[in-house]
């Protein structure tokens, strides 16, 4: 039994919540404002005037579009991988118990518990251990490791939900073990793998710590941002990029929440 | 005995893959290990693998005269990080991640605590949408909105200037270690865009243990006199720590790594992310790179271990 609930907040509660919103999304909203501005030189607020040109002018920037190129290539591959690997890992740790169950839930966590930087410095020394050139698959190497790890917790979240005597009826009822896959283990899990791999897809696109380790020459969209950042070039046009990534990752996230919002009303989850 | 009548026994299924269905599920052992071995060999050995290459690495030392890697076991390298420039470098970068993690934990606890209790309904999907669109939203930019927001001729200097509080903002610049010539290349400033970029990390595993807190047990206490700050203290906090341990370790771990906020965003002053860049690139020491990148590992590794002991992973 649960007290009713229906009292308000206290205002002071209202206020700091109010406030911690503030702060997560006006920096992100400021960079919009800052797209259109005339200031060139410097990031003077408020911008003296509002122009459209900055689109145009990134619209025929060659070296943006190879970096947005090689990020969605990249992204799209580390995503594929992270799908196969993830959803196999956690089908095996969620369906049976053995023997060092517990050691690759922690393994499979471990690139993203422990510092980027870590995972970087350590692909790299193995890469130049090995005498391996550099290349787009370096990568992503990097990148399917630390995207494993997404793909896994969606899907996990979800085999656990999904109830196993579903499977039992599907193998009594005469269904071999791929039919028993292909129509009642997929379907259910389906949406939650769609959520996990537009999530890896995000965090590929956007990661810059790991890739400043394994990229070597090429530079994917975050490279080519973090250049700019250090040496500022043409800042109007970093800034529209700056405004179309926000878009762009925007775009994945929402669609993830969309697909894993319902992930309670799994057939046979109600016990 | 019982005689079991030979039509509840089916037949052989025909066909490979019927053969193989019947394999699998005579022998599960052999399907997990299938199921095991691609991510087992892409984890263990490219990353493991290269983890341990790494640690490896720390153990030889480098040739002071001719810059090469001498391939000899040794703790000279180790020894090194005790130097007080090295040493200085790793406290400044533990300071930083504990002070980091209590602000984030500060800030985010009325925002959870909101969300768990009170938001419902649309509400509560605002609350989660406003928390997970600027977590997953790109990192770079979200240091790049600061560089626009610190920098000396941006909003904060505008701000300031509008309330004519400009002298509080250069009275904070001119003290010693958390000022500055401006924002955008101050502690402070790195302070705060830690505290932006990790954050929100820290909410949801605080919700996630606030949502399990029955609204009863709060009544109760003010039932029985509880004033609301006791009631914080003696009933919230208490159930709400395995949450708040969880979301520091991702704040924590997060902060001890990086190295491209404070380049971007901060005094010259290097922390360990920094300093393993330098020391493998510019510098050419990858055994001192390689030490600098166990400190992390060790401090991850010591914090989980009493995280794990506080319960904090049933939160996450």
């Amino acid at each position: 039994m649960r007290s009713d609930r229906n009292t308000s907040a206290p205002l002071g509660l209202k206020i700091a919540a109010g406030l911690g919103l503030a702060f997560l999304h006006l920096p992100i909203l400021l960079i919009f404002l800052y797209a259109f501005t005339t200031e060139e030189k410097s990031y003077q607020f408020p911008p003296p005037g509002y122009t459209l040109k900055w689109f145009a002018v990134t619209w025929n920037r060659p070296d943006v579009w190879e970096a947005m190129g090689l990020s969605v290539r990249v992204a799209s591959i580390s995503t594929a991988v992270a799908l196969v690997l993830g959803t196999l890992c956690a089908a095996a740790v969620s369906r049976t118990k053995f023997f060092g169950r517990e050691t690759i839930s922690l393994l499979v966590i471990l690139p993203i518990a422990l510092p980027g930087i870590i995972t970087g410095i350590a692909l790299r020394s193995a890469f130049s251990f090995a005498e391996i050139p550099f290349s787009f698959w370096t990568i992503v190497l990097g990148h399917a490791t630390f995207c494993v790890v997404v793909v896994y917790n969606n899907a996990v979240a979800r085999f656990r939900r999904v109830s196993g005597s579903l499977i039992e009826a599907s193998m009594d009822l005469g269904a071999d073990s791929f039919q028993t896959f292909r129509y009642v283990i997929l379907p259910n899990i389906g949406t939650a793998l769609l959520a996990g791999g537009m999530l890896a897809f995000a965090l590929s696109f956007d990661e810059v710590i790991v890739t400043t380790f394994t990229a070597g020459q090429q530079s994917t969209l975050p490279i080519w941002m973090l250049e700019e950042l250090v040496r500022p070039r043409q800042r109007p046009v970093t800034n529209v990029v700056a405004m179309v990534v926000v878009l762009v990752t925007f775009l994945p996230i929402l669609g993830a929440y969309y697909l894993t919002r319902d992930g309670d009303q799994v057939a046979g989850a109600g016990k | 005995m019982s005689i079991v009548a030979d039509t509840s026994i089916l037949a052989r299924r025909e066909g490979t893959s019927g053969r193989l269905s019947d394999f699998f599920w005579r022998n599960p052992k052999i399907l997990l290990l299938l199921m095991l071995t691609p991510p087992l060999l892409w984890l263990g050995v490219i990353y493991l693998g290269s983890l341990f290459a790494l640690l490896l690495q720390s153990f030889f030392s480098i040739d002071d005269f001719s810059g090469l890697i001498n391939y000899e076991f040794t703790l000279a390298t180790y020894r090194q990080l005790l130097i007080p420039s090295n040493f200085d470098i790793i406290l400044r970068t533990v300071l930083m991640a504990a002070l980091v993690t209590l602000a984030s934990a500060a800030i985010a606890f009325p925002i959870a605590y909101y969300a768990a209790r009170y938001a419902k309904g649309k509400w509560k999907v605002v609350f989660y949408l406003g928390v997970m669109l600027p977590l997953w939203s790109s990192y770079l930019v979200k240091v790049y909105a600061w560089k626009l927001i610190l920098a000396k001729e941006g909003i904060v200097t505008w701000a300031f200037a509008k309330l004519h509080l400009s002298w509080l903002l250069d009275a904070w610049l001119s003290l010693p270690v958390v000022g500055g010539s401006s924002l955008s290349i101050s502690y402070t400033g790195t302070f705060i865009v830690f505290i932006y970029v990790w954050m929100p990390f820290m909410i949801l595993p605080i919700q996630a243990a606030l949502e399990r807190v029955p609204g009863n047990l709060i009544e109760a206490s003010a039932d029985l006199g509880g004033h609301p700050a006791q009631t914080f203290r003696h009933v919230l906090f208490p159930l709400a720590l395995p949450g708040i341990i969880a979301g520091s370790i991702f704040t924590f771990s997060l902060t001890l790594g990086d190295y491209i906020i404070p380049q971007i965003i901060g005094s010259s002053r290097l922390f360990i992310g920094q300093a393993v860049y330098a020391q493998q690139g510019t510098a050419g020491n990858i055994p001192l790179a390689a030490a600098f990148s166990v400190v992390p590992i060790v401090i991850m590794g010591l914090y989980l271990w009493m995280a794990k002991r506080q319960g904090a992973f049933d939160a996450l």
